[in-house]
Formats: structure tokens, C-alpha cells, sequence
């Protein structure tokens, strides 16, 4: 393995690695339970894919290169699934979210 | 059976093909099977025709091979979707872990009903996925042509809002 696909892939490792701690600190800041589901979101999403294409590039044109590509599949389909059942459910139960903003804004004020 | 009948609807509606989705589904299994082993020894390969027929068929018997349980037709167009659908993501992830770690904490937590335009059940399931995986936004709820979304910010909800992501996932389900 060349020193410059070594040296991408660890950044990508790293960088990862830091998108999962930030997601889990994120985990603890977050006032409420909705809020905490976005955080959540990034240890899903960057931090679990850029850990993904670090190893991609350790693997190199294998088979197991194929097979963390699968992984990734799996990720992009039962990650929403599961965020969106887990906060479905919550609010099934009587969860109510914590709220102060509000959408659409512009459009509430026109005449 | 009612819920048989909607089904046939929604099938007369998207063109069924039984045979066309369970071809893709054999080759879908088949392409798993082979690059998960890696091994082409007769017994395994044999092995490997064994199951993917058994799992076709009890998918039959099931009665799950149409337009929803086995999306192949429209597989192209969500390929050309996906890297739009990453760049969103990146910069969404990019957004919110600002959001953590700086002391203040800007967030301005949203609910809402975004629109959804597409005509089916799995276009309505790929944007609401799509919603979801995009960190600042979740859905939870789906109603007919309405996703309730959770925000973390108002930004994030004026993004949805603004109806891009809507579009685009509508040109996907088109392509069927």
C-alpha cells in the first residue's frame, strides 16, 4: 500500500472517528429527546461512512472492499428506518417535543 | 381481502410485472450471495441456487414481489439520486456537528407538515427516508401526501420546506 492511500485513509478513520464522538457529545447536550435523535444522526451517516471509506481504502480492490460497500447499503436503508420508527413510536407513546422555532415563517406573516 | 384489493390497485397503477421483479430479485440474491462468499466451488454455488430459489419462492408465496418489495425498475434513477442525496447529507452533518460543539448551543427544535408529491407508497417511503437520514430532520409521522418532520432548527425546516429534496425524490419515483 502506497504512503499517500495509507495517509487518505486514515484521515478518513479519523475524521470519522471524530463525527461519532461529536454525535454521541451531542447525544448528552441536546435538551429533549427529538433533538437528541439528530445527533444521533451523525454517527449513523459521516461518522459510520467515513469510517466505511477509510477501511474502503485499506481493503483495496478485494472482496471485502464489496462487502463493506454492502455494509453502507444496509446503513442507508435501516438507519432512517430505525430513527424514524424510534421517534414514531415516541410520540405514539405522548412524547411531546420540546419546540421554540418555528417554519416557514416568511409565509406565516404574508396577508 | 381489503387490504389484497388496494394492493391490486396500486399494482394496476404502476404496471405489475410479477416476472420482471422476480428476475431482479433472483439476480439481486444471486449477486449477494456470490460476493458475500467469494467461493465457486459446485457445492457452495449449489447451495447458493438452493436458497435464492427458496427465498423467491416464499417471497411469492408471500405475495411480496411487486413495484414495492423488489423497487429494481427504478433502481437507475436512484443511482443518479444518491449523490445529490449524499452532498445534502454532508453538508447537513456538517451543520448540526457545528451545532454541538459550539458552547452556545443554536438550536430552534421545529414541528411541521411538509408536503409530500409523490404518487406512491414507496416514493412517499424514499422521501421520508431521505428526510430522516439527513442529520437536523426526522421524520415522524406519514400521513397520505403529508410527513410530519421534526427540525432541529428552523433552517434546517425552511431546507425541507423549500421542496427540493420533494422533487427530486418525485423525479425518482417517476422514472417507474
Amino acid at each position: 500500500m502506497s504512503l499517500a492511500l495509507d495517509a487518505a485513509s486514515w484521515l478518513l478513520l479519523l475524521a470519522g472517528g471524530a463525527f461519532v464522538i461529536i454525535g454521541a457529545v451531542g447525544l448528552i447536550r441536546m435538551p429533549d429527546f427529538f433533538t437528541r435523535l439528530h445527533p444521533a444522526g451523525l454517527t449513523d451517516t459521516m461518522g459510520a461512512g467515513l469510517i466505511l471509506l477509510g477501511l474502503l481504502l485499506q481493503a483495496g480492490w478485494t472482496i471485502v472492499a464489496v462487502k463493506l460497500a454492502i455494509i453502507a447499503v444496509f446503513l442507508l436503508f435501516t438507519s432512517p428506518t430505525s430513527s424514524h420508527a424510534t421517534a414514531r413510536a415516541a410520540l405514539a407513546a405522548g412524547l411531546r417535543p420540546l419546540l421554540t422555532g418555528e417554519a416557514g415563517k416568511e409565509k406565516d406573516r404574508a396577508p | 381481502m381489503e387490504r389484497g384489493e388496494a394492493n391490486d390497485g396500486r399494482r394496476a397503477a404502476f404496471g405489475y410485472r410479477p416476472v420482471f421483479h422476480a428476475v431482479g430479485l433472483c439476480l439481486a440474491l444471486a449477486a449477494t450471495w456470490l460476493l458475500l462468499s467469494g467461493y465457486f466451488q459446485f457445492l457452495l454455488l449449489a447451495l447458493g441456487v438452493l436458497s435464492v430459489g427458496l427465498c423467491v419462492w416464499i417471497a411469492m408465496r408471500m405475495d411480496l414481489i411487486d413495484h414495492e418489495g423488489v423497487p429494481i425498475h427504478i433502481t437507475w434513477a436512484a443511482l443518479r439520486y444518491l449523490p445529490w442525496l449524499a452532498k445534502e447529507v454532508v453538508k447537513a452533518n456538517i451543520d448540526v456537528a457545528r451545532r454541538v460543539v459550539d458552547p452556545a448551543l443554536p438550536i430552534s427544535p421545529t414541528m411541521f407538515d411538509a408536503p409530500a408529491s409523490q404518487q406512491s407508497d414507496l416514493g412517499q417511503t424514499l422521501y421520508a427516508n431521505s428526510i430522516t437520514l439527513t442529520p437536523g430532520t426526522v421524520s415522524v409521522d406519514l400521513d397520505l401526501q403529508v410527513i410530519r418532520v421534526h427540525a432541529l432548527t428552523a433552517d434546517a425546516a425552511d431546507g425541507v420546506l423549500e421542496g427540493e429534496m420533494d422533487r427530486r425524490v418525485s423525479r425518482v419515483e417517476g422514472q417507474a
